[in-house]
């Protein structure tokens, strides 16, 4: 019996590939990230995308699955990557790899492996932290302004590896935090209009994350849909509070630039994986995800919401698919 | 149907890189006739023809070797002069790979014509016409060999649509023929406009054909019924209904037919075998295929029905050993034996390039994308397809996701990350789902009769019962006592003579 194997001809596209254009487009970030806080954020990077790698071959051995591929399919270094940076760069090792054990082992693997986990990894990695290790997880790490030298202490022989002295370093909370709470404790803010020298690394780091975006946008691994009715959603919604009252509460400027907003918008809840697959269902996912996020990033006890809200617009997105199925040609 | 000079562009669709170039450099060559020609006896769709020819027999070129049975049926015609040395069972070119009947002819080489009467259309009523054309041996040519007599078989079309767009990459036999037989091609159009009483036309192709179309232009310059409408290069434009939205307008879904909304679609081989048929009583004994790919010399043949391939492979400078895909490299199939011969669905001969061979097949999960969403010109959901397809969710995939409109275009399994061949998936579903319908029709027919075994038994019961009582009605109330009294009196005797006996 033959193979009617058509069609012979196929496009240059792989997983692979398309995972490779999402690391390409967060290492202007990175690049940010290590001149502003120091080299250990590329430490984090290379031993939780070294343990994510080292638990998915061992999940794919115990689920029988050919190693090679998967691994290369760089799926758990993009897992892992995520959780990394949305982690404060100074957390401790050890704290890091229980949410990479949960991101790759129990939010992936359990739930059948690449294609079939219906939360997002990352966020459940970090949804994990946030709960069970509050402090460590809302301490950041403050920048001293951007340094050329913390690039060169990273080639200085493993010297990541000895993280005494950023400990050390000073931390506080997120802007984001801060204002929240002194908001809460009905202080007088003053928040500067934003502009671009104002802006702190974080907001710089965030803008990054939008130019990394429109890059995936530019190269068809995303579509706009997703990021763009989310960062609209927290907008708007954000924009309603602010002008019932200025007083308690943030701008939303402030919301989009600070926290995850742009982060989550292009690379988080873009993970095809656990999103809605039709155009309508991804429009309804982001400005769900977006007024979620708003609640509890003002009343909710968490400074940011957006892991929350992810992980719960995860288990809506069949019951979004079911009702946002499209017409098919000639049944209009 | 209101004709406008706008394209509609369909959604998705892919532009694979054409390679068209390379096979229409030269004209269209032919080749010597072949010594032996191996003619199938079916090459359409529909009823096997009978075959009229008998081994050993003398045939002339032009001479039908079988004849149509049923309606939907098609001759088939010897293609050149020479005698029938078998007729047996021989390989074909069918993704099967099953072996078919076919009338092998040893040729003379003298291609000795039959003489044909030539069809006068002024005399002949639209009836004898559509008989003619039955003995014609015209099928579409496109490639779904569906007999061509048929679809002029209508009172009810009034626009007809000329699919020239041609739209799978190598393909070059349409573009070749349209610029080297124009006129046998609009000869082709005008008869089809005149059988089907229609006053306009329209030509399909796509802008990537600007030889093609400038010839067309000049030819059809003074003409006012027959019109060009130039289409982008989007593959499959030349899917028949995506090729009537871009020129229409119109959305036709599987549940519908062009006919049904009076349109009529020819493909341009078809159009030019009908003109040849009744301007020059020519039946269908040749066609023009592209052999191209991997090969030396890409070409377009005007070649014999029944020409063994590899005659055309060696002159377009291949090798007997290489691998052959029939048709496109997006919907042809590869020839499971390359020792076949040329039938009238053969349009391409496509020599699989090392890119073809090597093609990544390891198949990862789908990660739903979407990248097939985006490309589908059904706007189909082909991640949901074959989601349902390999849970076996059948009902499903006839009633939410409409798998039966997916035309197996292959532009998701083209643009997939995770290499799935989908299209393979949606076949199997498909034949899955006809099979369970036809043993569900045939359980259906079982369940009937056994209803009606048990309905007859019990009406036999009730019958029976009737005549029981009818019976029993009919003895009348008289008969009854006598019977009674006849009994009591017998009783009477036996007590009697008990009683004597006793004394």
């Amino acid at each position: 019996m033959a193979i009617i194997d058509s069609p012979a001809i196929k496009e240059r596209s792989t997983v692979s590939i398309v995972m490779f254009t999402v690391i390409l487009a967060l290492l202007p970030s990175l690049f940010l990230q290590i001149g502003f806080f120091g080299y250990q954020i590329l430490g984090n990077l290379f031993i939780g995308i070294g343990f994510a790698l080292f638990l998915e071959a061992i999940c794919l051995r115990l689920r029988n699955y050919p190693i090679r591929p998967f691994v290369l399919d760089g799926s758990a270094f993009v897992a892992a990557w995520l959780l990394i940076v949305s982690v404060p760069a100074n957390i401790p090792i050890w704290t890091l790899l229980i949410g990479i054990f949960f991101s790759i082992v129990v939010a992936k693997h359990a739930y059948g492996g690449i294609g079939s986990n219906p939360f997002n990894p990352a966020m459940i990695g970090y949804a994990v932290l946030l709960i069970s290790f509050p402090k460590i997880m809302t301490n950041w790490p403050v920048s001293e302004g951007f340094e050329v030298s913390n690039f060169i202490q990273f080639f200085e022989f493993f010297s990541f590896l000895n993280t005494n002295e950023v400990y050390d370093a000073v931390v506080s909370a997120t802007p984001l935090d801060q204002i929240k709470t002194l908001l809460f404790l009905g202080e007088e803010v003053n928040i500067l209009p934003i502009s671009f020298s104002t802006l702190a690394p974080y907001q710089m780091i965030a803008l990054l994350y939008f130019l990394g975006g429109l890059f995936l946008v530019y190269k068809k691994v995303i579509t706009w849909h997703l990021p763009l009715s989310l960062i609209l959603s927290i907008y708007f919604f954000s924009s309603l509070l602010y002008f019932y009252d200025q007083s308690t509460y943030m701008s939303p400027m402030f919301h989009l630039l600070n926290g995850a907003t742009f982060l989550a918008a292009f690379f988080i809840i873009t993970d095809p994986v656990s999103s809605p697959t039709t155009l309508k269902g991804k429009v309804i996912f982001g400005i769900l995800i977006g007024l979620i996020t708003v609640i509890i990033r003002n009343y909710g006890g968490y400074p940011d919401g957006i892991a929350f809200a992810v992980i719960f617009m995860n288990i809506c997105v069949p019951l979004i698919e079911k009702f946002t199925q499209p017409k098919v040609f000639g049944y209009e | 149907m209101e004709l406008t000079d706008k394209i509609f562009k369909f959604f998705g669709g892919i532009k694979p890189n054409g390679h068209k170039s390379i096979s229409t450099m030269n004209p269209i060559k032919r080749l010597p006739i072949p010594k032996k020609l191996i003619i199938p006896v079916r090459q359409h769709v529909g009823k096997v023809p009978n075959i009229k020819v008998s081994v050993g027999e003398r045939v002339l070129k032009g001479q039908i070797l079988a004849e149509p049975v049923a309606n939907i049926s098609a001759a088939t015609h010897s293609s050149s002069s020479g005698t029938v040395i078998a007729i047996e069972s021989n390989k074909i070119p069918h993704p099967s790979g099953l072996p078919d009947l076919c009338i092998t002819i040893e040729t003379d080489g003298k291609d000795e014509w039959i003489k044909n009467d030539k069809i006068d259309r002024s005399r002949l009523s639209n009836e004898a016409l559509y008989e003619a054309m039955k003995f014609s041996g015209i099928v579409g040519l496109g490639g779904a060999t569906f007999p061509t007599h048929i679809k002029l078989n209508s009172n009810k079309i009034k626009t007809l649509i000329i699919n020239a767009a041609e739209c799978e990459p190598y393909i070059t036999c349409d573009d070749m023929a349209m610029q080297e037989k124009t006129k046998e091609f609009i000869e082709g159009i005008q008869i089809t406009m005149d059988i089907l009483k229609i006053p306009h036309a329209i030509i399909g192709i796509e802008d990537n054909k600007p030889k093609a179309i400038e010839k067309l232009k000049t030819s059809l310059s003074g003409s006012k019924n027959i019109s060009i409408k130039v289409v982008p290069t989007i593959y499959p434009s030349g899917d028949e209904k995506r090729l009537i939205y871009l020129m229409l307008g119109l959305k036709i879904s599987k549940e519908k037919r062009p006919v049904d909304f009076g349109i009529q679609v020819f493909n341009v081989a078809t159009l030019i075998s009908l003109g040849r048929f009744f301007y020059h009583s020519e039946p269908v004994i040749s066609r023009i295929v592209t052999v191209t790919g991997a090969l030396k010399r890409p070409n377009n043949y005007e070649a014999l029905i029944g020409t063994p391939i590899q005659e055309l492979i060696k002159d377009a400078g291949g090798s007997p050993n290489q691998d052959i895909i029939m048709g496109g490299p997006m919907m042809g199939f590869k020839l499971p034996h390359t020792d076949v011969s040329v039938t009238k669905a053969m349009n391409c001969l496509l020599a699989m390039t090392d890119d073809m061979k090597s093609k990544d097949t390891f198949e990862m999960p789908c990660i739903r994308c979407t990248k097939c969403v985006e490309v589908c010109p059904a706007q189909l959901q082909p991640q949901e397809l074959y989601w349902h397809a390999k849970s076996k969710q059948f009902e499903k995939l006839t009633e939410d996701y409409k798998l039966f409109d997916c035309i197996e275009c292959g532009c998701c399994s083209y643009v997939c990350p995770s290499n799935i061949p989908l299209v393979q998936y949606y076949r199997y579903a498909k034949s899955e789902i006809r099979d369970q319908m036809k043993s569900s029709e045939v359980a259906d027919i079982a369940r009937e009769r056994n209803e009606f075994r048990l309905y007859r038994i019990e009406r036999e019961k009730k019958e029976r019962a009737e005549r029981n009582a009818q019976r029993r009605a009919q003895t009348s109330d008289i008969d009854k006592k006598k019977l009674i009294e006849e009994k009591k009196a017998a009783i009477a005797d036996a007590m009697k003579r008990i009683e004597e006996k006793e004394k």
